[in-house]
Parts: C-alpha cells; structure tokens; sequence
C-alpha cells in the first residue's frame, strides 16, 4: 500500500494523519480517563460512558446555539463556557446515577456492566426523545478554524492543537487529583481497604461519589472535544465505548501514563492506516491489533507487572 | 445408562420442567397460533440456544461472554452462504454481468467466486461448517484468554471487542459478505423451497427439536461432574486448581459448548427467517442475549428459553405499538434483573410459585389420602 | 544421610517482588513421614514458600525438587498430580456445593474435561468420600451445604478434601487457626492419625500445638532460614528467641 507514494510523501502523509488524529487522540484519552479512574479505582464497569460524552456534546451544542443567536458578541469564548458546564452537567449526572445504581453494585463487576448497559439505552433513548434522532453538529468560532501550514504539505489543524493542549492539562490535573492532593490519597486508601478507610474517618460513600462523578464530568469534557470531529447524535458514544474500553485495557488499566500512550497508539494507528485504507478495515486492523497483543500480553502494553 | 443413573442426570423437578417447556413448544404453540406467528416464536426460540449456552458459560462458570452474536451470525452466515449459493445458479442469475456468483458480489463487480465460498456448495460441508467454525474460532479466544488466566471483565470486555471488530468487517467487506444488508433473498434448501408456510411449519420443529436436543445436552453437562466443577471454579478457582484440575481447559470447553449452541440458533435463524446480516452479529445484539439469560434465570437452562421467548415477545410487541419507549423498558429490564431479580424468572418460580404449587399439590395429596382412608375404613365397616 | 531420601529438596529458593526478596536463598529438605512445621513472624515469607512449592507463585531463583523431580517449572495442577496437597490460611471450599460434592470434586479420578463428563458415581468413591468424611468428623454432614458448616469444620472439611487426594505431602497453612480449643485438639488428633505415611509441611502460630505435631521446626525470618532443628533446640537458640519467641 506505500509502493504508490515516494519517501517524502509518506513523511508528509504520516505528519498529515498524524495532526488530523489528534482529536481523535484527546477523545480518547479523556474517555479512557474517566473509564481508568472509575474502573481501576472503583472496579466498576461504566457501558454508559458513552453517553457521558454525548451529554457533553449536546451540552456543547446547546451553548454554541445560546450564543450564535443572544450573544454573538462572545461567541468566540463560548467552547470554553462549554466545556466547562459540560464537565458539570456530566458529573451530576454521574453522582446522580452513583446514588441510585453503582453504589448498590461495588465488588459486582459483571453486574455493574450489564446494569450501566441499561442505562445507556435509557440515557440513548431519552436523547433521541429530547434533541430527536437527527445529528447534529456545532458550528467553531474563526480562531479555532483553519490550520498553521508547516511545510508545503504538512498542516497543523488548530482546533487539533487547542484539543490536544487542553487534554494534556486536564490529564495532568487529574494525575496531580489522584496522586498528590490529599483527596486522590483518600481515594486509593478507599481502593485498598474500604473498612478501614472508612473507619480513620474518610467518608467512602462520598469518596465513591466523587470519583464516579469526576470520571462522568471528564466524559462530558471529552464530548466537547468530540463536536469537533464528528456531529452528535442519541447513540454516537455507543460507537466509542468499545474503542476506549481497549485504549484502557491496553494501556494497562492502574497507569494514567499507559493510558495516555496507548490512546496515541491506537488513534494515530487508525488514523494513519485511514489514508491508506478505508476507514473500515482501518479500524478492523487496529483493534484487531490491539486484541491480539491483548491476548498475548493481557495485563496491557504499558504495565510492568502481573497480579494474580 | 441405569433407572438410578437417568434419575441422577433428571431429577424429577427437572424432568417436569423438561416436559412442560416440549408441550408448551411442540404442542400448545403450534395448536394455538397461525404460522405467521409461530415462524415469529421460531425466530425467538433460536435465541434460546445462545440463552442455554450463556447460563453454562455465565450462570455455572462465571464467564461472561459478551459477544455471543459472533458465534451466532457465524453459524447463521455459514448457513445462509449455502442458501445463497443455491439461489445463485446461472440460469437464475443470468441478468448479472457474472451469471452463477450471488447478486451483491456481481453489484460490487466482484467477477469470481471467493475461494472461500466455494466450500459451501456442499451440504454436508456447511452443516460441519455451522457447528466447527465457530466452536474453533472460539476455542481459540478462549484458549488465548483462560490460558492467560484472563477473566471477569477482561474477558467480557475482549468478547465485545470482537464482536465489534466482526460486524466492521461484515460490513466494511461488502463484496464478499454482503455488506450491512446480509445475506437476503434465500429461497431453498436442497430443492425444498423454505419460504412456503409447510416449510416454516416443518423447520418450527427442526428448531424446537434441536433446541430440546440441546436442553438434553445441557442438562447432562450441568449433572455432571463437570457442571459442579463450574461453580467451584466459579467460586474457588485456586482451590480446583490446587485440587488437580487445569482450569482452563473446563473454560474452554463450556465456552465452545456455548459457542456451539449459538451457531446451531444462528443456523436455524437464517432458515427460518430467510436471511442474515450484521445486526444479528454486534455487541447491541450479543448484550442483549445476555439478558434473554438474565431474565429467564441465569441459572436454570429452563428459565433461559422462558427469558428469549418473554423479551423477544415483549420487544416485537412494544415495537409495534410503541417503538419509542422499547428503549426504555429494555433499559429498565437491564437494570431490574441486575439489582432486584438477579435470578430472574426461574429465581421467581423457585421462592414464589414453586412451593405454592408444592403445597397445593401436597393438600390434594392429603386430601385425597384422607377421603380414600375414609372410604376403606367404611369398606371394612360394611364388611 | 542419602539424599534421595528426601521427599522435598528446596535449594537456594529466591523470589522477589519488584526487588523486594520474600524468600531468600532458602535450603531445607523434608524426609519421608516427616512433619516439619515452619514458624516465624508475620511477613517472614513462611506462606510464600508453601506457594512457590504448590507453584502458585513462581521462583526467581533456586529449585525445588519433589522426589528427584524439579516443581519450580510445573503448572499448579500437574505439581498436585504428582501428589502434592495443599491448604489454604482460610477454609477455602465450594460454599454452593455438598460436604459430598466438595470432597467427591477432590477425588483423584476424572480430572480431564472428558474425565469430568464421564465421571461416575460409583461405590469406589462413595466408600472413599464415606471414608475421609469419617476421619474429618464430617461423616452426618454429607448433604449439608458447605457453606453452613463452622469454621472448624470448615477446616477440616478442606483437609479432607486433601486426604481424598491421597498425597504424599500434605502442606498445610495455619490448619487451626480461629478454631475452639476443643476443635483444636480434635484437629491436633486428626493431624497424628493423617499424617502416617506422607510427609508434612505445616505453617502455625500456636506453640502448645507446634510443640505437640512437630518433628522439626524451621524458623523463617525475613525470607531467610533462622533456624533448624527439634523443638527443644529451636527454642534456646538465642536468634530465634530475639525475633520470635521472646514477644
């Protein structure tokens, strides 16, 4: 499939690629964050996760209607607004579904993914009841438009640069929530030995709640990103859960650093092999990839060890 | 097999259920509904299959599949490529610019038969083909899998995947596969035209047998030595381990038992219902089998059938009538089989129904005991 | 003494755990019919040397050799199939299962897949499943559900499921811990009479109880050997009782 194409093409055609799965890239590794968090702290399995994002995407176009037509003047903020009331909405939301459902379910992996199934249908259906079944999409204020020319070939997008700064940052956030904050400590204390946690003190019923709703709230951030790539519709996140399930499993489900690599792996895989291919059979050969390695390797590319 | 050694496979309780679910589907279905409905209940009833081998895998060994649908559209697929062979013969398909080839492969001007599609002019091949393929592509997943000792979510997760990548290539792959519309348009089998209502009335008990055939199978695996080594495994996978056992070996073998089951429905499927195409194939279709078991009891083989026809029925019946809250049950269904009945109907049967037929039955019993006591003493009075 | 008369030969056993060393260049060897008790604080490694034995855990370092045979390379089952039992620190059993069908799942027979499906019920293991039930004090609780049994017989139905194994060496890992005083002494009788004609490993806490089953004692510190020998001398070496005894 390269034989048509001289060596400075491919480069280009890579670099291309590359930049147009940067979206893709920072979808991804917002998804898996929020899946990560939840699952490898908490155990449970969240199939709705998908419409987590699609809530934020809806947000985010619910916001860009709001101020195209009443405040045009602001329209160029108004994706950060966006983001912003769609982590929240996502998360209450989450803390919300935590109250009535996961929290009956801890230590039930199996049943808490069936259950989350049943919610995503609920929460598909009541999408396609409230914004209809038709897609819709966002229009992008003029600076996120347009790309930064590299060399003759090769472009930057900017919304792909500004996407991808942004992922980084809540990335980081999160790294320094969990790991270093005095929060993140009660939650890995609630991970490792729940009775006592809960009896120095640590309130582990809310400590559930949060994480649930802080992994929800950064699904509906990775809904922001996602009207730049695609138009929303009520099942859009179904067509996500299973890429992110392996962008978590592959990336070796305890490490946030796993995570992120292994959502670059597979988004730019895909991408890349998109231009080559159809986007089909590029997506069959990189999860085909990824399952296989999986087989051979099941506690993921990037962990270092095995626990039995 | 000795008297003792049937009772010890089919406790009575068992056989009864066993008896009641063959009148129920040999007679009162049959007797009871026209031929529209009952190819209808057909249709439910091959979900049954992928039902029974969900509560081996799932209810006894703790293995949650979620890709069943793989292993039924493979099966169905396997026999819908013979069908359609069938239908495609030169002198039916010779509008086509490659008469003798099925009608999409001429549409997506494919000019040859695929070197895979070739085996399926033979009968015998394809019936093989139904029941091998899938049980080797799952014994590989599962070799991969619980040799790794990989399971719980990891497992179910991986299934989904495949499921998922599956349905991409059937439709990405249209020239060969038929693409996202399936395999349509079959129309006999072996000369027999299966689209007459004497045909849909003969494979209804193809079906209904095959599918008592694999309750038989079913029941014999679950009474067996190896059915209690499943919950063990389920509940002490170390301790059978440590008891000499190779515990992925019983993995493999209940997930490709179940595999088997689900190819034989999806074969069935396809013959029945006229075609096969990806949406039977998905991870939407395959969870959802997973809730056929659910609710039927993932416990019970019994319950499991009950579970495909109840959902089947009550989703053709709410799509009719309101499509735009089906959604909204089957959620709701999701949800309530998790947290209020986790062993579903035959969960239901056993804590409520069970001991008040039990009871009533013991009061006729006694009753009858009692008046036929009387009636002796009287007897010894007169004489 | 000769060396093939040892039934276990454990030489130069490391593990380690991300550099963290559980187990550190142990050698100890166990003889026919011996019960060799291991002791020592919590976190000496005693637990993780019963895994690197029944193959649960995999060594880093050194061999473990089972009458000539060398274990450290051998999936957990084929080492049981060579007649290596083990039990668990908690009672671990099939709590949905029958005191039967827990013991009848451990009889040594139709252990493949097509073993299990052809398995049949018949008097040889009727009569061996009566046979330990007896030897556990378990011989009225045949149809009970496992999962209602007391702790201690819950103990004790896991050795049987042992026994019915017939192995030739029997690890056991805290067998009376949490247990009554009088099912401690019944435990400590059923140890006496199962222990003919197999060798033992068994890790405890309770020193009236060592003191009672044990030909010889290691004392394990830290993953390494403190010291070896009969009770008596283990007792007054002065190392042991520094870490251990003196607490």
């Amino acid at each position: 499939m390269f034989s048509d194409y001289t060596s400075t093409e491919l480069v280009s055609i890579f670099a291309m690629q590359g930049f147009a799965g940067l979206i893709l890239f920072s979808v991804f590794v917002l998804m898996a964050l929020g899946l990560a968090i939840i699952f490898g702290q908490m155990g449970v399995i969240n199939m709705a996760h998908g419409e987590f994002m699609i809530l934020g995407a809806y947000v985010t176009y619910l916001l860009s209607n709001l101020f195209e037509t009443h405040m045009p003047a602001l329209f160029s903020i108004y994706f950060f607004v966006a983001m912003i009331v769609a982590f929240f909405a996502a998360g209450a939301l989450g803390a919300l579904v935590e109250w009535g459902l996961i929290r009956h379910l801890y230590r039930r992996p199996l049943d808490t993914l069936l259950a989350t199934w049943g919610l995503s249908l609920i929460l598909q259906q009541t999408y396609r009841t409230v914004f209809g079944a038709r897609e819709v999409g966002v229009s992008l204020p003029d600076w996120l438009m347009g790309s930064i020319p590299l060399t003759d070939i090769i472009e930057i997008p900017i919304n792909g640069l500004f996407v991808m700064g942004l992922t980084l940052t809540i990335a980081v956030s999160v790294y320094f929530l969990m790991f270093k904050s005095r929060w993140g400590g009660q939650v890995r204390a609630v991970v490792q030995n729940r009775p006592m946690a809960g009896a120095v003190g640590i309130n582990t019923e809310k400590t559930d709640r949060i994480t649930f709703a802080l992994g929800c709230g950064i699904a509906g951030v990775a809904g922001s990103a996602f009207t730049m790539i695609g138009s929303t519709g009520p099942s859009s996140g179904q067509l996500y859960i299973v890429d992110t399930f392996l962008v978590v499993v592959f990336g070796g489900a305890q490490s946030l650093l796993g995570t992120i690599a292994s959502a670059f792996t597979i988004s730019q895989a895909q991408s890349t092999m998109e231009f080559f291919l159809s986007g089909s059979m590029a997506k069959v050969l990189t999860l085909l990839t990824v399952v296989g390695i999986l087989m051979l390797r099941p506690q993921g590319l990037f962990a270092l060890k095995i626990r039995h | 097999m000795s008297t003792n050694d049937i009772r010890a496979y089919m406790p009575k309780g068992d056989l009864i259920s066993l008896l009641i679910l063959a009148v129920l589907i040999l007679v009162v279905f049959p007797l009871s509904m026209d031929i529209f409905r009952l190819n209808l209940v057909g249709k439910y009833l091959t979900y049954a299959f992928v039902a029974i081998g969900l509560v081996l895998c799932w209810g006894y060994g703790g293995i949650l599949s979620l890709g069943q649908g793989v292993f039924f559209g493979l099966g169905g697929y396997c026999m819908a490529m013979f069908l359609k062979l069938e239908a495609s013969s030169p002198e039916a398909t010779k509008i086509q610019s490659t008469p003798g080839i099925p009608d999409f492969m001429d549409w997506n001007q494919i000019t040859e038969l695929p070197w895979f599609w070739e085996p399926f002019y033979s009968f015998p091949f394809t019936i093989l083909a139904v029941l091998i393929v899938p049980t080797i592509f799952a014994y590989i997943i599962g070799a991969a899998m619980f040799k790794r000792r990989v399971g719980g979510v990891y497992f179910a997760i991986i299934t989904q995947a495949v499921a998922s990548i599956l349905t991409v290539l059937i439709i990405g792959q249209q020239g060969y596969t038929g693409g996202v519309n399936g395999i349509t348009d079959l129309r006999t089998l072996l000369g027999w035209d299966i689209r007459t209502d004497s045909a849909k009335f003969i494979l209804y008990f193809v079906n209904a047998g095959l599918l008592i055939g694999c309750l038989l199978i079913a029941q014999y695996i679950r009474k067996s030595k190896l059915g209690r080594l499943l919950v063990a495994m389920r509940e002490r996978e170390d301790r059978v381990r440590f008891s000499g056992y190779d515990v992925s070996d019983f993995k493999i073998f209940v997930f490709c038992i179940g595999a088997m089951f689900s190819a034989i429905g999806g074969a069935m499927f396809t013959l029945q219902v006229g075609f096969m195409s990806p949406s039977f194939v998905g991870i939407v279709p395959s969870i959802e089998m997973v809730i056929f078991c659910a609710v039927g009891g993932r416990l019970s083989i019994f319950g499991a059938v009950y579970g495909a026809l109840l959902v089947n029925w009550s989703k053709t019946t709410f799509s009719e009538s309101f499509p735009e809250l089906w959604l909204f049950a089957m959620g709701a269904l999701f949800i309530g089989v998790v947290m209020a009945f986790p062993s579903g109907l035959a969960g239901l049967y056993k804590q409520h129904i069970g001991p008040r037929i039990r009871n009533t039955l013991a009061t006729i019993r006694r009753d009858y005991l009692a008046s036929r006591a009387n009636a002796k003493s009287q007897s010894f009075a007169t004489d | 003494m000769k060396r093939k008369d040892f039934v276990l030969a454990v030489e130069g056993l490391t593990v380690s755990f991300d550099g963290f060393k559980a187990v550190n260049d142990l050698s100890f060897y166990v003889e026919e019919e011996e019960i060799r008790v291991i002791i020592g604080p919590n976190g000496a490694g005693k637990t993780t040397v019963l895994d690197l034995i029944c193959g649960k855990t995999k060594s880093t370092h050194g061999s473990i050799k089972f009458r000539g045979k060398e274990l450290t390379k051998m999936t957990e089952h084929a080492i049981v199939n060579e007649g290596i039992g083990r039990k668990f620190q908690n009672p671990s059993i099939y709590e949905d299962l029958t005191v039967f069908e827990n013991l009848e799942i451990s009889f040594p027979r139709g252990h493949s897949v097509f073993g299990a499906l052809v398995f049949k019920r018949d008097a040889e293991v009727i009569a061996a499943v009566e046979e330990v039930a007896e030897t556990i004090f378990l011989a009225d609780s045949l149809d009970k559900t496992a999962g209602l049994l007391s702790h201690g017989q819950k103990q004790w139905l896991e050795i049987g499921m042992l026994l019915i194994q017939k192995p030739d060496l029997l690890m056991l890992d805290e067998p009376v811990a949490g247990m009554s005083v009088a099912e401690r002494k019944q435990t400590a009788q059923l140890l006496n009479r199962i222990t003919k004609n197999r060798s033992v490993i068994v890790i405890e806490h309770d020193m009236q109880f060592v003191e009672d089953i044990a030909h010889r004692v290691t004392v394990l510190h830290q993953g390494k050997m403190l010291s070896e020998g009969s009770m008596q001398k283990v007792k007054s070496d002065p190392k042991v009782v520094e870490v251990y005894l003196g607490h």
